[in-house]
């Protein structure tokens, strides 16, 4: 049985063409980019040309990009590290509640550390209040975060009015890009970004490469002591394979992003009428209109999460779920807590991320299995009888 | 994650389903903290549960451990019956992953609570 992957944002599959690109850099063009032999020089060249792509694609410049291990690590960097080298201009920063938990966790370990964090509410569709971010901000307010867009739920944050207002305070903003990137346009110019996390395999690249861009002028401590690779900010030697697949990657998702966001976003919009017009009771988490090209995150009432995705496994289909169940925690997904979904309402839930490798059969083939584990379920769920 | 016996409780259910008029009816759990099962006995006159159903909101765990209950009392006396619990139930379904085992205490509570009905119906009966 072919697997229908509608998990695409948890991962992607790296695109061919990416990994012929990479093959070199691991046997053949393996040499260490720090040492100044010519094999070396050209090595180097090539990790800064992967800088540019990245640079290019979000209207930066080439030495404001540095590579990370990812994601995660891209977001301890900008919290830590520009909470530390920043400490002497106040202790404060402002975040919400629904960042990804690279950041969230950050922002833990910095409250450890002596920093006031303010964790901004969100409103029923994910969105965090720009008055209520004007309110949070103080004298000692050196940072704000919020993500470009939510994993869970696809709703896209006002990101450029949150960097208008941190600038008109003189405070820098960061944003994790994570999952936005590829998927919709980013400008750090436009977008008033000092600071953006993204990681390669959200966008067809390799797994355990990211790149964190800063802006000129924004001062971040290194996070992890060593050799000074990275002008500094990020000490290892470099992953260069994972580097050259990168700038490949989102390049070409940039390229295509206007073509794959439209084809995607259809089929989402499918996905989420068919639903709604077939079963009663749903609810769909996240705004309508401002998420995500590929989310579709839904509540089914009187069911469970890890039920439906199991029953969806068993037929060959990957989606994500936020039921308690199938968290290590056993409490439901804090980001459909966060947007005032009940308990029992947040473990129905499941997270359907649609990706440009999915056709039109593979997501017919999603509604009517859909469909029918959600009724299978129903009919074995005491409280179905009762909601009627 | 499962073993197959769980998967095969979970994906083909046993014993599914409301018994009208039931001996005893016994629900518990939260829809809160995921899990709610609904157990049907049909107990005759030498206290021999004859028949079974259940319906339960939840994991797949919850599920099969309830469907595995059902499999396990059916002809079983009343009091045999009592004598169920969740680690047996776990041991017949070749064991549940340890976060999962407050899942199938809701079994062996559920079975309880439908005999306690079962029994305060007699008592109001005489
Ligand atoms: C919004 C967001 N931030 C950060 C990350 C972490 O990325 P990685 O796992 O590549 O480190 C993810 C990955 O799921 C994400 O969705
Ligand atoms: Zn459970």
């Amino acid at each position: 049985m072919k697997v229908k992957y509608f998990d695409n944002a948890a991962t992607t599959a790296l695109d061919k063409d990416i990994l012929d690109k990479m093959m070199p850099y691991f046997s053949e063009e393996y040499y260490n980019p720090s040492s100044i032999y010519t094999k070396s020089i050209n090595v180097h060249k090539v990790v800064d040309e992967s800088r540019l792509r990245i640079a290019s694609c979000i209207n930066a410049n080439q030495n404001e990009i540095y590579f990370t291990s990812g994601g995660t690590e891209s977001d301890n960097l900008a919290l830590k590290g520009y909470a530390l080298a920043n400490r002497k201009k106040g202790n404060h920063i402002i975040t919400s509640c629904i960042e990804h938990p690279a950041v969230i966790n950050s922002c833990k370990a910095l409250e450890k550390e002596g920093f006031e964090i303010t964790y901004l509410s969100v409103d029923e569709n994910g969105f965090i209040k720009l008055d209520e971010l004007e309110k949070a901000i103080k004298d000692e307010t050196i940072l704000i975060s919020i993500m470009t867009a939510n994993n869970e739920i696809g709703t896209i944050e006002p990101i450029k009015e949150i960097g208008r207002i941190a600038h008109e305070h003189g405070i820098a903003f960061h944003t994790d890009a994570v999952q936005a990137i590829g998927a919709i346009k980013i400008d750090v110019e436009d977008m008033n970004i000092d600071m953006l996390s993204m990681s390669g395999h959200k966008f067809y690249g390799p797994k355990g490469i990211g790149a964190i861009y800063i802006r000129k002028g924004i001062k971040v401590n290194r996070i992890n002591d060593g050799g000074h690779q990275e002008n500094d900010k990020r000490s290892g030697t470099e992953n260069v394979p994972g580097i050259v697949g990168i700038g490949y990657a989102i390049l070409k998702a940039c390229n295509n992003l206007e073509e794959n966001s439209k084809r995607i976003s259809e089929l989402r919009d499918y996905y989420i009428s068919e639903i709604e017009k077939r079963i009663p009771e749903v609810k769909l988490n996240g705004d309508r209109v401002n998420r995500l090209p590929g989310n579709a995150n839904f509540s089914f009432k009187y069911i469970e999460g890890e039920s439906i995705m199991l029953l969806l496994d068993s037929k060959g289909i990957c989606v994500s779920t936020g039921s308690a169940c199938s968290s290590k925690t056993l409490e439901p997904s804090y980001v459909l807590l966060s947007i005032g979904l009940p308990h029992e309402i947040a473990h129905g839930s499941i997270r359907v991320t649609i990706g440009k490798h999915n056709t039109k059969e593979e997501v017919d083939y999603l509604i009517d299995s859909v469909v029918e584990v959600v009724d299978k379920l129903r009919k074995m769920s005491p409280l179905y009888e009762e909601g009627k | 994650m499962y073993s197959e016996k769980v998967m095969d409780h979970f994906e083909h259910p046993r014993n599914v389903g409301e018994i009208e008029d039931a001996s005893g009816v016994g629900t518990v759990g939260n829809p809160v903290c995921g899990d709610v099962m609904k157990m049907y006995l049909k107990i005759d006159e030498n206290e021999v549960i004859t028949d079974v159903k259940f319906k339960t909101f939840g994991c797949a765990s919850a599920i099969a451990t309830s469907s595995m209950a059902t499999e396990m009392i059916k002809g079983k006396t009343v009091d045999e019956a009592l004598e169920l619990t969740n680690k047996a139930v776990a041991e017949a379904l070749d064991g549940l992953p340890p976060v999962k085992m407050h899942c199938s205490v809701l079994a062996e509570e559920a079975v309880k609570a439908a005999i306690e009905d079962y029994r305060n119906k007699k008592l109001k009966e005489n």
